[in-house]
């Protein structure tokens, strides 16, 4: 009975509790009421993954509206894997965070804070459950607002500025989006996604629809971090409340991702992305981020901000694999989506550890923390080697299936690319963890212990994660794998 | 218990004897008994390995399905049980050696210290093992890792100089070539598996099995091919224990053991043979066998003129495996073994001098034969093979490689190895002259001191014997490494 219902619930648990936080008093009920609905939601995302496993896709029609007239949510595996990844970052972050956010959020501004930590979630999962493209925009919005909202409560006054920037860069991708979505609804007179993949068969040539794949693009593109429309990101993220950062840096943009692929794959089909020459833009973008921003990653102080520019390059190891647009590489993209969250969840939610315990987050802010912070660091280091690709963690898997993706293509120079680009990130990884390890803390600072053990919780599930599927990555790989089929089988 | 069980047990073992050492950290006698059954016992399980493992037929045991078509997996053959071999018992003696140097020295951290090393082994022995590449590159870069903590022990400003050279280097090349030369190999042939006559598919034309051959070759920076050599004198900031076992045997054995595995069961060597261009890596080896010894002649700090030794004797393995000759394939795997016993005495050897007489440039060491007489006869023993010459376990090797070089008709193999001999005699043996034969100094007379402590005696003695004992009873080794280029 309620298994039926688990699509919805998935999206109503934080949507409810928001309101809830917000009227609450005091940080502990509303502390305790959020990680009781994340930990709720992880179990509906199971429910979700196990249902998707055994019966495949499932589509629930809201308030019993069938799907073209009614709104409809579908769930498959795509959907369950982005899931995961957020339901699973966000029960982290939260179980972890609680001492970060006593630190960095004001008390009369916590109840505010979990409220619309709640809606973030709420508008993360939407985007991910729903079948309607205007739908989609709603949530869009719901997370993007309040995302603006929670970038501004960062500790420093710049989070004004960096939340300013991303409202204005955002809405105007957002507006594009929206745009798009007129413009095929004006086409096709329908807006839920599986109903518009057929009707926009028969339209495809005509300019408007070409007009509308252009603005939804571009929309998205601004949204997920890609190259020259990346510049609100690294503020934001180094700005942002620590926790903040860490469930940002490890869901937002790639749910961003996941639209790209719904609506690329689903709507607009492979012949489309590759006739207008989208595909080798895409890959063209997506190794200038692999280079350029970790170059740029290289020679940060802010060590926020150098895992900011990180994800930069990161997305770029998606996008250039989503580019590919075949079977190979949509397996890959998707898997690195999944895995990049889990390993910059752990750096974040440890770097959330060292703001909370050395006062900031610079460089020099690592010195000794080894020794002070050992388990803290420790699992920064393991997360860093996964960002890096060692075997036997996430990141050489990512790495693997990359590269098969790049071969597939007789890419044997972008295959070089993505290695140098790997070897950049020991150099801005491998100095953050020489310092932790071989600098001693200035002494004129006060002295540092580690962290509290509920974060200490929180970091090292995500750091367990990594390296549990960096050596079992079966559920991880068969999800992406199975999604590539749907999201290419789909495709006429 | 059958031998996939056994091979499983042996692997463990250091894992085992690290979480041990680890939990009785705090009483110092314990854990070094303990340190030093979990060598034994690891030794014991590989000899009980290869005297079960009769019949020759491959057994393996499969760890994780890791990605399709790719699991991670162990294999027994004749090359890798004879690297376990060696690793596993030349750990016994490098515990025994550990334990007298770490305490002769006051060193702090030995806890964190013996469960790194530990761990090590567990990599080493996990390569030895490795049923395929992937299995093979996996522990590959746990040994790098587990040995930067390591190599950076004493955490001064060079260690950590030194280390971002180790770290970088090793994880450059593994990453930067290895990785994709592994990648490509895969997207080429769907299998990483170790099978003789290799594995690549024939769609790979002679071009791009050159670019391949390269890729791997540069790839493996453990085997420390020059212009990759760095690594390895900068690795020698660590003690002297991890010097003798890790960067004489264990990391750089894991490198030139990973290059004879590539050529045999990647490529096949008949292939290879046929691919125009290999001989390249000759010419790169023989470089840098000439090259290290010159360098090596010009060290004064002990340590730092074995380290350039490795780097040369490396190369005579690089080279004679890329001679592509059975003969030369042999002589190769002998190399391994010999390689290891000399080199591993020579560096406790090293270590002996430091700890008894304070002593690390070779100018300080007159006279120093007549204090520490076990302790130079044993480095007299090891220069020899070095060297190569009879009594002792380089004489065996080398002379398979130079018939390689003669079966294969490269003429620069041989003027290389001719000359390198030479260099070889040049930088060994008047250090031993000097311990002998000449006066001890006025400073050396005002500070006496006499034979290292025991624990380090036994356990350069122990090695000593093993040098002359490989050229008097090479069967078993020879068995195995004959093993590999034989049996199909």
């Amino acid at each position: 009975m309620i298994s039926a219902q688990l699509p919805i619930l998935q999206v109503l648990l934080p949507l409810l509790a928001a309101p809830l936080c917000a009227i609450l008093r005091g940080r502990a009920l509303p502390h305790a009421l959020s990680v009781g609905t994340v930990l709720l939601s992880l179990l509906v995302t199971v429910g979700l993954l196990i249902r998707v496993e055994s019966t495949g896709t499932i589509s629930y029609a809201i308030g019993g509206w069938p799907p073209p007239i009614g709104i409809e949510y579908r769930v498959d595996q795509l959907s369950v894997i982005v899931l995961l990844i957020i339901q699973g970052v966000a029960a982290a972050v939260l179980v972890g965070g609680g001492a970060s956010i006593v630190r960095e959020i004001e008390a009369t501004r916590a109840p505010l804070f979990y409220a619309l930590f709640l809606l973030n979630l709420t508008g993360l999962t939407g985007m991910v459950l729903t079948g309607d493209l205007f739908n989609l925009f709603v949530f869009l919005e719901i997370s993007s607002l309040s995302t603006y909202v929670l970038v501004a409560l960062g500790t420093d006054r710049r989070a004004l500025l960096a939340a300013y920037q991303y409202l204005v860069i955002g809405t105007v991708g957002a507006t594009f989006y929206v745009i798009g979505v007129g413009l095929l609804y004006m086409m096709t007179g329908t807006l839920n996604m599986a109903d518009l993949a057929d009707r926009v068969a028969g339209v495809e040539e005509s300019t408007t629809i070409r007009t509308a794949f252009a603005f939804m693009i571009i929309g998205i593109g601004v949204k997920l971090g890609m190259m020259p429309v990346h510049f609100w990101l690294p503020n934001a993220y180094a700005r942002a409340p620590s926790v903040v950062s860490a469930f940002l840096a490890a869901t937002s943009t790639k749910v961003a991702v996941y639209i790209m692929l719904r609506v690329v794959f689903e709507i607009f089909g492979v012949p489309m992305f590759l006739a207008t020459h989208l595909s080798e833009i895409i890959i063209g973008l997506g190794i200038l981020a692999m280079v350029v921003a970790s170059v740029t990653a290289i020679f940060q102080d802010d060590v926020k901000r150098l895992l900011a520019y990180s994800s930069l390059a990161q997305i770029g190891y998606i996008l250039f694999a989503f580019g590919l647009a075949t079977e190979p590489g949509v397996t890959a993209s998707v898997l690195h989506l999944f895995n990049h969250g889990l390993m910059k969840g752990a750096l974040f939610l440890a770097l959330a550890a060292v703001a909370l315990r050395a006062g900031r987050t610079r460089r020099t802010d690592l010195d000794g923390l080894g020794q002070a912070m050992p388990l803290t660091m420790l699992g920064f280091t393991l997360a860093g080697l996964s960002l890096i690709g060692v075997p036997g963690t996430v990141g050489f898997i990512s790495k693997w299936y990359l590269l098969e993706a790049a071969f597939d293509r007789d890419g044997f120079i972008i295959a070089a690319i993505i290695l140098g680009s790997s070897l950049l990130a020991i150099l801005y990884v491998w100095p953050l963890v020489e310092r932790a390890y071989f600098r001693k803390r200035d002494p004129a600072l006060p002295p540092v212990e580690e962290a509290p053990l509920p974060m200490l919780i929180g970091i090292w599930l995500l750091v367990g994660a990594n390296l549990l599927f960096g050596v079992w990555p079966d559920l991880a790989t068969g999800l992406a794998e199975r999604s590539a089929l749907l999201l290419l089988g789909g495709a006429r | 218990m059958a031998s996939a069980d056994i091979l499983l047990a042996a692997f463990c073992m250091p894992f085992v004897t690290a979480v041990l050492v680890a939990l009785t950290g705090r009483w110092a006698a314990l854990r070094d008994t303990l340190s030093v059954l979990g060598a034994l016992t690891t030794f014991g399980l590989v000899i009980a390995l290869a005297t079960e493992w009769e019949d020759k037929i491959l057994i393996g045991r499969l760890l994780a399905e890791f990605l399709p078509g790719l699991s991670l997996k162990f294999m027994l053959e004749p090359l890798g049980l004879l690297f376990a071999l060696i690793a596993s018992g030349l750990w016994v003696f490098a515990a025994l050696f550990a334990i007298g140097y770490l305490r002769g020295n006051k060193e702090h951290d030995q806890t964190r210290f013996t469960v790194l090393f530990s761990i090590a082994i567990g990599a080493t022995l996990g390569i030895a093992f490795a049923g395929n590449l992937l299995t093979l590159f996996v522990f590959y870069e746990v040994l790098t890792l587990s040995t930067f903590p390591l190599v950076t022990h004493s955490g001064s400003e060079k260690a950590m100089r030194a280390g971002r050279v180790y770290l970088g280097i090793l994880m450059g090349t593994s990453i930067g070539f290895l990785f994709l030369a592994m990648a490509w190999t895969y997207a080429l042939s769907g299998t990483l598996d170790f099978i003789k006559g290799g594995i690549l598919s024939e769609e790979a034309g002679p071009g791009l099995t050159l670019v391949l051959f390269l890729l791997y070759m540069f790839g493996i920076g453990k085997a420390a091919l020059m212009p990759f050599h760095r690594w390895l004198p900068a690795a020698m900031v660590a003690p002297t224990p991890v010097s003798a076992l890790l960067h004489a045997v264990a990391v750089v054995k894991a490198g030139v053991f990973t290059v004879i595995k590539v050529i045999v069961y990647i490529f096949g060597w008949e292939r290879l043979a046929g691919v125009p261009g290999t001989e390249i890596i000759v010419y790169v080896a023989g470089f840098t066998i000439g090259t290290a010894s010159v360098i090596a002649l010009r060290q004064n700090n002990l340590k730092a003129r074995l380290a350039y030794s490795t780097i040369s004797q490396l190369s005579y393995i690089v080279m004679a495996a890329a001679l592509l000759t059975p003969l030369a394939l042999l002589g190769a795997a002998l190399h391994l073994a010999a390689h290891a016993v000399s080199k591993i005495t020579l560096f406790f050897a090293a270590g002996s001098i430091y700890t008894a007489a304070h002593k690390t440039e070779i100018d300080e060491l007159d006279g120093i034969g007549r204090r520490m007489p076990w302790t130079m006869t044993a480095f007299g023993i090891a220069s020899l093979s070095m060297i190569g010459l009879p009594p002792t376990a380089g004489f065996v090797s080398k002379w398979a490689i130079l018939g390689g070089a003669f079966t294969a008709q490269s003429w620069f193999a041989i003027g290389v190895l001719v000359l390198s001999t030479l260099l070889n005699a040049a930088y060994f043996l008047p250090i031993v002259h000097r311990a002998f034969f000449r006066p001890l100094s006025a400073e050396a007379k005002a500070h006496p001191h006499g034979e290292a402590p025991l624990l380090i005696v036994v356990a350069l003695t122990g090695t000593a014997l093993l040098t002359l004992a490989l050229f008097f009873l090479p069967g078993e080794v020879e068995e195995l490494a004959a093993g590999l280029v034989t049996s199909r």
